[in-house]
């Protein structure tokens, strides 16, 4: 399995994702100005502040040439998984529902949460089984899930809702304590805690490394 | 008033100026000398006094003067470090102030090349619980912190914060950086090589932060400080994070032959430094020099502080491959100017010269101050407000010290920045004394290294020389409690105005005190920062030496953190002999109304080296379940935090405590240094001898003390509600 990190200007969390990656496959960092995934079987559109978040969260890393290639990518089923920022930027290119809105404490968190597996079916999350609790640490300012009432039944009738925030652990206000979606079909994962900062017990954890392997197992 | 003295020049020092270039000056040329002989630019009355720190060491492999410091990690890679303050812009604006206080920082770090891999803070307020603006210079500056340190990607990993009236116009903002670097890839700012081209890289110039360095940094704040709003710089993180990529890919493809960050007195200070560290002259044409508004005037382009720029020397040859690099990043790159054998910084427009400055009179000319120290024969600082009555009951006191804005958990504030990004971060905020980042993402042993920030003013004005002593002792023992060695440290030296004898007497008092700590410790200052004039219209702030030190530790697995962590552990106090908690200068003494003053107990500072040593050598060994420093609140206060780390309580009894206390209050929070709480198996202190005192057993939902104070006993809920709630409630009130 080769694992291909997007870096936009402005990306913090990319060498983090690219040393997650690398412990269960091969993984590259692809320059978000170039045309060509160099052939990854996963794309990862890691953390940060791509563009300094200005005008909007991921607003205008959707605009990045690589982002095209990414589009075509996941549309024919191609494996992608957003990370805060990334979530961000994903649901701003249309390739998952909804929209991340700034907490209701309009302050950056920092925390460790506890998630629970709603959907283990996933591209991302095979490697767990539903209502498997995960401890990743979550930092955002712009992590309050939301869509609107309908799109959000929907959601949980499609099993579109792939991670909540454990009872107590949601900090955001996030619509329906969701704390990671994905696409009808599963293979486009968006999530705001980051699970490549839980893969070394050193840090804390090592919960986040079950949806690296979960893309990994699919590997022919 | 004359102009010079409008820019902050005595007329002594215009005079000299006029001597010295042989003719008046114009005006480019006067703002220029301006900032060059500023307090800030050049330690006019605290060169001699630096010049008494020990600064060499085996492990040093870059010492004061340069950008930051460096220490050397072995395998080839060093750890460049620095402190410095953002006081007087963080005073006026503080979001911007400390947010461009922590881009500063950043930039100096890696202006050595060096990759920024935490950021660590230094704050004090005035009186949260009484003071509407305290409150809100901590908000604001908090999130700016977060603002900068978040967006750019370096974790803010630890820091400290403390409240007293003193700070209440004049709040202090220091920041520290730590970054990492091959070690013969550790490129210093001198120019070099006649002929090469100076870039100028990174954001345009603009007419913020104009006379920061000179108006607002070197003189005390006044009524008219709000006026001094536009002197304070933006901060633009995405532009610093994409100029740290583009330097360091600059630097790693070695296109580079020295480079410098822009920071007080921008272009002035840069350039006439790289030219006197290398010997030689610049030619700077500033009608290149991109600008963010038309109509800028040479003298302005000199010297804004617009922030996110650096400047470099690139041999001609090179110097498409490093515009290419600029492109690849989105940084605006442009030749400004040239390395000259002149001697001279010499600025033009275009083809005309307006200004023609002698390189060495404006670095090494700069008057030097003998200070006149005198200890003040009255008290300097007022008595803060009372906040708890004498006689109080044991537990109530201790209730009352944990909830305090001073010692009250620092969650609500640590939560706001990301303590983890870059994957290193083994110690947390509020897990030990320390932080803990390691140095490899994967192996074993994993190395890492421990970083510490503090300063405690108001045991610096009881007794300036105990007082800096004590910050440099209390970075020692963090550090011992997660099991490092210290290597290096940067300080960052706040005072009020140095022309007045008693700030003279503070200043020369703590300097000698963290100079004879470090030659007892072994440990060398690598680089640092001044900051003076810190006065308002009530007075100088209490002097505050800010210390951050950096030690290594060979495992990260077997950091020691600071909760206690099972049931039925043994609880033991670790103290240096003669020992000698007070009430003067506590935390108890400031909640009963009490002044700073008073006498501080001595330290036995080869005594103390050796218990820290005996500490890290038993969390390296992995014997200690918990260690934690005895510091502000004292004995009572740290047992309790080691309960609410934990989330266990403790029955313990005080009366084998070797301390030589006066009475049972000064044994349970009293201050002073040389004692630890350390947890675990009871055969794990028989490495201590004498110095361990057993005092009883890790157990239960509450902390249960005994001692010649009776009992106290309060219930672990109880503690960790008004500890998480102390300073949770003031920020709420922002």
């Amino acid at each position: 399995m080769k694992f291909g990190v997007i870096q936009f200007p402005g990306s913090c969390d990319e060498r983090d994702a690219l040393h997650a990656a690398s412990l269960v496959g091969d993984a590259v960092l692809l320059w978000h100005r170039d045309h060509d995934l160099q052939g990854v079987d996963a794309v990862i559109v890691p953390g940060g502040f791509s563009y300094g978040d200005y005008l909007r969260a991921g607003a205008l890393a959707r605009f990045s040439p690589l982002m095209v290639e990414v589009e075509r990518f996941a549309r024919h089923g191609g494996l992608v998984l957003g990370i805060c920022n990334g979530f961000q930027v994903l649901c701003e290119a249309g390739l998952l529902p909804g929209a991340l809105l700034p907490n209701t404490s309009l302050r950056f968190v920092c925390r460790q949460v506890e998630l629970e597996v709603v959907n283990a079916q996933t591209k991302w999350t095979g490697a767990c089984a539903r209502g498997d609790r995960l401890s990743i640490p979550a930092k955002h300012q712009t992590g309050r899930y939301w869509a609107p009432d309908p799109v959000l039944d929907e959601l949980e009738a499609g099993d579109q809702v792939v991670l909540r925030y454990a009872t107590g652990n949601g900090f955001n206000g996030s619509a329906r304590d969701i704390a990671a979606v994905s696409n009808r079909a599963g293979n486009v994962v968006g999530l705001m805690p980051h699970p490549e900062h839980a893969v070394d017990p050193l840090t804390g954890s090592v919960d986040g490394l079950r949806l690296f392997r979960s893309a990994a197992l699919l590997a022919v | 008033m004359s102009r010079h003295a409008e820019l902050g020049l005595t007329d002594p020092e215009f005079e000299r100026i006029v001597a010295l270039m042989g003719r008046e000056l114009n005006e480019v040329e006067l703002a220029v000398f301006s900032l060059m002989w500023s307090e800030h630019c050049g330690y006019k009355h605290s060169r001699k006094l630096l010049s008494t720190l020990p600064t060499e060491g085996p492990r040093v492999v870059m010492g004061p003067g340069e950008n930051a410091g460096a220490v050397d990690l072995g395998g080839g890679i060093a750890c460049a470090f620095k402190v410095e303050s953002h006081n007087h812009p963080s005073a006026v604006e503080p979001f911007q102030g400390a947010a461009t206080g922590v881009g500063g920082i950043l930039r100096d770090v890696f202006a050595v090349g060096a990759r920024p891999i935490a950021i660590l803070d230094s704050l004090r307020f005035g009186e949260p619980g009484e003071s509407p603006r305290a409150r809100y210079l901590l908000d604001r500056a908090v999130a700016g912190i977060g603002h900068y340190g978040n967006s750019i990607g370096v974790a803010t990993v630890g820091g400290e914060i403390y409240f007293e009236p003193a700070y209440e116009q004049n709040c202090l903002v220091n920041a520290m950086c730590i970054g990492l670097i091959e070690t013969e890839k550790l490129i210093r700012s001198a120019a070099a090589g006649v002929g090469n081209v100076v870039v100028l890289f990174g954001a345009r110039t603009g007419r913020d932060g104009i006379g920061g360095a000179s108006v607002l940094a070197s003189a005390e704040l006044g009524d008219a400080s709000e006026a001094k709003r536009p002197t304070v710089q933006i901060g633009d993180p995405f532009e610093e994070a994409k100029l740290l990529e583009c330097s360091l890919e600059l630097l790693d493809a070695e296109l580079l032959v020295a480079l410098q960050d822009l920071g007080a007195a921008g272009l002035t200070s840069a350039s006439a430094e790289m030219a006197a560290k290398g010997g030689v002259g610049l030619d700077l044409d500033v009608a290149r020099v991109p600008l963010r508004e038309p109509g800028m005037e040479p003298f302005e382009i000199m010297i804004s502080e617009s922030q996110e720029r650096m400047l470099c020397v690139v041999a001609p040859e090179r110097f498409e491959a490093v515009m290419a690099v600029c492109e690849k990043w989105e940084v605006n790159a442009t030749a400004v100017g040239a390395v000259t054998d002149s001697g001279r910084l010499r600025v033009l427009v275009g083809n005309d010269l307006v200004g023609d400055l002698p390189v060495a009179a404006l670095v090494d000319e700069c008057p030097v101050y003998e200070l006149e120290p005198a200890r003040p024969s009255i008290p300097l600082y007022p008595a803060p407000s009372r906040a708890l009555a004498d006689g109080t009951a044991p537990g109530e006191t201790l209730l009352a010290l944990l909830g305090s804005a001073n010692l009250a958990s620092r969650r609500p504030v640590f939560e706001q920045y990301d303590c983890l990004v870059g994957s290193r971060t083994a110690r947390r905020p509020a897990q030990a004394d320390a932080a803990v980042l390691m140095l490899a993402a994967e192996g074993a042993p994993r190395p890492a290294l421990g970083v510490s920030i503090d300063g405690n003013g108001r045991r610096v004005a009881c007794d300036p020389y105990r007082g800096a002593i004590e910050a440099v002792l209390e970075c020692s023992a963090n550090l011992a409690c997660v099991g490092a060695e210290p290597l290096g440290l940067t300080n960052c030296l706040n005072f009020g105005n140095p022309e007045k004898p008693h700030i003279a007497w503070q200043l020369t008092r703590a300097v000698a005190g963290l100079g004879d700590a470090c030659r007892a410790l072994g440990v060398p200052v690598v680089g640092g920062n001044v900051s003076l004039y810190n006065e308002g219209g009530d007075g100088p702030i209490l002097p505050t030496p800010v210390v951050g030190m950096v030690g290594e530790l060979p495992d990260a697995a077997r950091a020691g953190g600071l909760g206690f962590a099972q049931a039925g552990d043994t609880v033991a106090l670790i103290s240096a002999r003669g020992w000698a908690p007070s009430l003067n200068g506590s935390e108890l003494a400031k909640l009963r109304g009490a002044a700073p003053e008073g006498e501080l107990p001595p330290a036995d500072l080869g005594e103390l080296r050796a218990v820290h040593a005996a500490i890290r050598q038993a969390v390296r060994s992995g014997a200690l379940r918990s260690a934690h420093d005895v510091a502000e609140g004292g004995l009572a206060v740290a047992l309790a935090e080691c309960c609410v780390a934990g989330g266990l309580g403790a029955a313990l009894d005080l009366g084998c405590a070797p301390a030589d206390a006066r009475d049972a209050e000064a044994l349970l929070f009293g201050e002073g240094p040389g004692a630890f709480v350390v947890s675990g198996v009871r055969a794990a202190f028989a490495a201590f001898g004498a110095a361990a005192a057993v005092l009883g057993t890790v157990g239960g939902e509450a902390l249960r003390l005994d001692g010649s104070h009776g009992r106290l006993e309060v219930g672990v809920a109880e503690l960790s509600g008004v500890h998480a709630g102390g300073l949770a409630t003031l920020l709420a009130r922002a």
